[in-house]
């Protein structure tokens, strides 16, 4: 019973969420309602048992991404009334796209639910072991039988760090920079002269 | 009782959702990226649904690598987006026409 409440509870403010994030005016407004779709999918998420993949939803999306596009969106000074300027005129068109998508994916349960096409019998499950917790399962079959896949996983993300910092960088001209090298290579002998001028004549630098 | 369809539904509304807010918000490309990031959210929905329900684990493992895909792929289109700023002082992605695509 609590079960069925609390799927009902997470479904609906998942889906009027992902709504007002697609629907407000103002686009910060949009990533705090992002980031309650993303708690409440990792609700959803711990309801059939994947507290992984659930606390990583919360780590992740809530914690990097969601952030992340709070920073942009406050960073970059936009008009942004004047962006929503098509959002009537391409209200019958997206909402037709969205109704002839919905319909497909429907049609496809129905099927689905009518009895499943064989195109293949699942030969070896990787059920989690009674005797171990999410976690332990995941890490267990993450490090073993999908490592290379992992570590591909980590190679992407390297590649799109590397990819945003050499976009968003650049190399700002007349700004004076400490050359640590330099000012340690200076030794007192080149840095400084004893001179012992005449009165009156002051020194020739 | 919860089952399957319930979850299977929770994530196609999300994901048509998603595919709504890139054609209703066809000139803001933040809000674009917000909704690729639902779409890929009903995405992660489906896979752990049909993971607990096949008592199968790979689901999640798949779960995880398409988390790290929407990571990368907000990083990125988020940094495209902070250069294409700097250059043109907007973000109308109608007004992007250079390369004649």
């Amino acid at each position: 019973m609590i079960q069925t409440i609390a799927f009902y509870l997470f479904a609906v403010m998942v889906i009027a969420s992902g709504a007002l994030t697609i629907t407000a005016r103002n686009p910060v407004h949009s990533v705090l309602w992002l980031i309650l779709a993303f708690f409440n999918a990792a609700g959803l998420m711990l309801l059939v048992g994947a507290e992984f993949i659930a606390m990583l939803l919360v780590i992740v999306y809530v914690g990097a991404v969601a952030v992340l596009f709070l920073f942009v969106v406050m960073m970059l000074d936009i008009d942004f009334a004047e962006m929503r300027a098509g959002f009537a005129r391409y209200l019958p068109f997206g909402l037709a796209i969205a109704a002839a998508l919905l319909a497909e994916i429907v049609i496809a349960a129905g099927v689905w639910q009518a009895g499943p096409v064989q195109l293949a019998g699942r030969a070896a499950l990787t059920p989690a072991p009674e005797s171990m917790t999410n976690i332990e399962a995941i890490g267990a079959l993450l490090y073993t039988r999908y490592l290379f896949v992992f570590e591909g996983a980590g190679l992407v993300l390297l590649v799109a760090m590397i990819g945003a910092i050499v976009l968003t960088h650049r190399a700002r001209g007349g700004v004076r920079q400490q050359n640590v090298t330099r000012q340690n290579m200076r030794r007192p002998h080149e840095a400084t002269r004893m001179t012992n001028p005449p009165v009156g004549k002051g020194v020739e630098l | 009782m919860i089952g399957l369809q319930h979850f299977l539904v929770v994530s196609a509304i999300l994901f048509v959702m998603g595919v709504l807010g890139i054609f209703l918000n066809r000139k803001n490309v933040i809000i674009i990226l917000m909704a690729i990031e639902l779409i890929l959210l009903s995405v992660n929905i489906n896979l752990v649904a049909f993971s607990a329900y096949l008592h199968d684990l790979v689901g999640q493992i798949f779960a995880m690598f398409v988390l790290t895909v929407a990571a990368g792929e907000a990083a990125i289109g988020l940094a495209i987006l902070v250069i294409y700023f700097r250059g043109r002082g907007t973000i109308a992605v109608d007004d992007i026409n250079q390369m004649k695509g």
